[in-house]
């Protein structure tokens, strides 16, 4: 998704003035267009996250648009406490990107993970967390963002949509699979592996939706459908349970009274203690395509 | 500005906080005292309407909000507010634009210098061509992220930035050369590229006066940095210089005698 937001923020930021780039030191290969397009508009701040954060707090605070890049646990952690006085509680219009969402980084180890990154932004005033579901729907949730002036963060990670699927535009929820037997709610590529899955199903098995943004202010009146119809529920997401997509969607369900059996699919982390890819990771945990095919023939047979 | 002049603003503000945190039987006395010279020197002397300040020791708050209340930002009856339930002047500076002159919210140490380099560097791209000045504490300098800041504004030369370390040796919980010795402060900061002069008395407006105007006749193209030399508990005699001070309340007859002690200054 990276090359993918470099060509959009290019664009956006040649025809908005306003917009002024950070970097925590990254960015090579993939951020050199913006450079040469805008100038002394993209800022290498260096390996500073705390002082980018605040310096973007006070840029916006003047009426700028600060984009603030790094790779996810760098940009999301270290400041996190900036973050969340600087940008957060002041309400201000800051762009937090995070390349390499859930375990993007692979075997680069825990330090490059970011599987915490939505629960502790999400929990911040004001901050919405955007998540493309695949490198195709980049441009159409970066849209989404610029038109949020309140702090935000974009997950980026990698996932290419399979060539015969439609993606609507860009909306907080969107529907991406029509079903009748269960209903699928995922966030991000991981979510990908749920499509794999359910080519070892019938046709029309599972009502599949992709949430990409968080928090989840309000349940699509077309979700709720779903879930009364199918009454089986999994949501999957490459993240932690506490703070996670599931709890924020469990927690409207009950809300609205909506009961169902539920299977919530996430990451726990480094179950074996090793170390490997980000197919490995996602394996590991129980995320690829067998396991959740699994869970779906569990859920659909109970 | 005379001098003359800004000794009875001083006087008017000591009083105020005095009697302020008096009334709502609350701490933080000796932080505020300690700066109280350096924003009044600050705000009435050298600050265009144009310039900010951010107040990185925001425990001092309340010396901010009278300053601020004396330089016409807000009504002085404000201040009345402070400390209670639904006020804009909490213990520490509000985070929510609110407060007319308090630009960021601050409290948690490491941030100030941060949000003072980015509002400076902003005006590379609103082409504005104000100053930023940044109070720091001790405890200021034992954040990392302090550094960060230096690193970034002494890189981008950020000439209209003014920081002023509110130098009066002792921190949360002990003196600071016991708790992280941050000497030689000059060196650091001329490393980090800073223009930097020290004021031997910062509760001293004629000390202030002096290093504040060298840099003014200066046509350095570097961020500045004044160590400030203060005494934590300033003005009141048994709060000089002690520790205590950054937390206790007064009682009834310490009070009196702050208060003695302010108008006969």
């Amino acid at each position: 998704m990276r090359k993918e937001f470099a060509q959009c923020i290019e664009k956006l930021a040649v025809e908005n003035e306003k917009i002024v780039f950070l970097t925590g030191d990254l960015g090579f290969m993939a951020l050199e267009n913006i450079k040469n397009a805008i100038g002394d508009r993209f800022i290498n701040v260096g390996v500073s996250e705390q002082n980018m954060i605040s310096v973007a707090a006070s840029l916006a605070y003047e009426g700028l648009s600060p984009i603030c890049y790094s790779i996810a646990p760098f940009i999301v952690f270290r400041p996190a406490e900036q973050i969340r006085l600087d940008v957060c509680v002041h309400n201000l219009n800051v762009k937090i990107v995070g390349n390499g969402g859930g375990f993007g980084y692979g075997i680069m180890g825990a330090t490059h993970h970011a599987i915490e990154d939505i629960a502790v932004l999400s929990s911040f005033q004001h901050m919405r967390c955007y998540i493309p579901f695949c490198n195709e729907d980049v441009e159409g949730v970066v849209d989404r963002m610029f038109s949020y002036s309140g702090p935000s963060y974009l997950r980026l990670g990698f996932g290419v949509k399979p060539g015969e699927m439609v993606i609507p535009p860009a909306l907080p929820i969107r529907k991406v699979c029509e079903g009748s037997k269960i209903t699928i709610i995922g966030l991000g590529p991981v979510l990908l592996n749920a499509c794999e899955a359910l080519k070892n199903f019938e046709k029309n098995t599972a009502d599949v939706f992709v949430v990409s943004e968080v928090p989840v202010l309000e349940l699509s009146e077309e979700l709720q459908e779903s879930i009364r119809k199918t009454k089986k529920l999994i949501i999957i997401e490459e993240h932690v349970k506490r703070g996670g997509l599931g709890e924020h969607i469990a927690s409207l369900l009950m809300e609205k009274g909506i009961s169902c059996e539920f299977i919530h699919m996430y990451v726990t982390g480094y179950v074996n203690g090793l170390y490997g890819n980000q197919v490995y990771h996602v394996e590991e945990n129980s995320m690829d395509h067998v396991s959740i095919g699994a869970k779906i023939k569990a859920l659909i047979t109970a | 500005m005379e001098l003359s002049y800004l000794e009875k603003i001083k006087q008017e503000c000591l009083e105020d906080i005095i009697r302020q945190y008096k009334r709502v039987n609350a701490g933080h006395i000796g932080s505020s005292l300690s700066c109280v010279d350096i924003l009044v020197y600050v705000f009435f002397s050298v600050m265009s309407k144009e310039d900010k300040m951010i107040l990185s020791k925001g425990h001092a708050a309340l010396s901010l909000y009278v300053v601020l209340a004396k330089a016409g930002y807000f009504d002085h009856d404000l201040l009345d507010t402070f400390y209670g339930n639904g006020t804009l002047l909490a213990a520490h500076p509000p985070c929510n634009r609110e407060l007319n002159g308090v630009h960021f919210g601050t409290g948690s140490l490491g941030h100030g210098l941060s949000l003072a380099a980015g509002l400076a560097f902003s005006n590379t791209f609103t082409h504005k061509k104000n100053n930023v000045f940044c109070i720091l504490s001790d405890g200021d300098c034992d954040e990392g992220s302090t550094w960060e800041a230096a690193l970034f504004a002494g890189h981008h030369r950020l000439k209209n930035l003014v920081v002023i370390i509110d130098n009066n040796n002792l921190q949360g919980f002990g003196r600071t050369e016991e708790v992280l010795d941050i000497e030689p402060l000059v060196d650091k900061w001329k490393s980090f590229n800073f223009d930097v002069v020290v004021a031997e008395d910062g509760n001293d407006f004629q000390s202030l006066d002096t290093a504040f105007t060298s840099f003014v006749t200066s046509n350095s193209d570097r961020p500045k940095c004044i160590i400030a030399k203060t005494t934590k508990g300033s003005g009141v005699s048994y709060m000089e210089d002690k520790m205590e001070w950054h937390y206790l309340p007064m009682n009834d007859e310490q009070y009196m005698q702050a208060l003695e002690e302010i108008k006969n200054s």
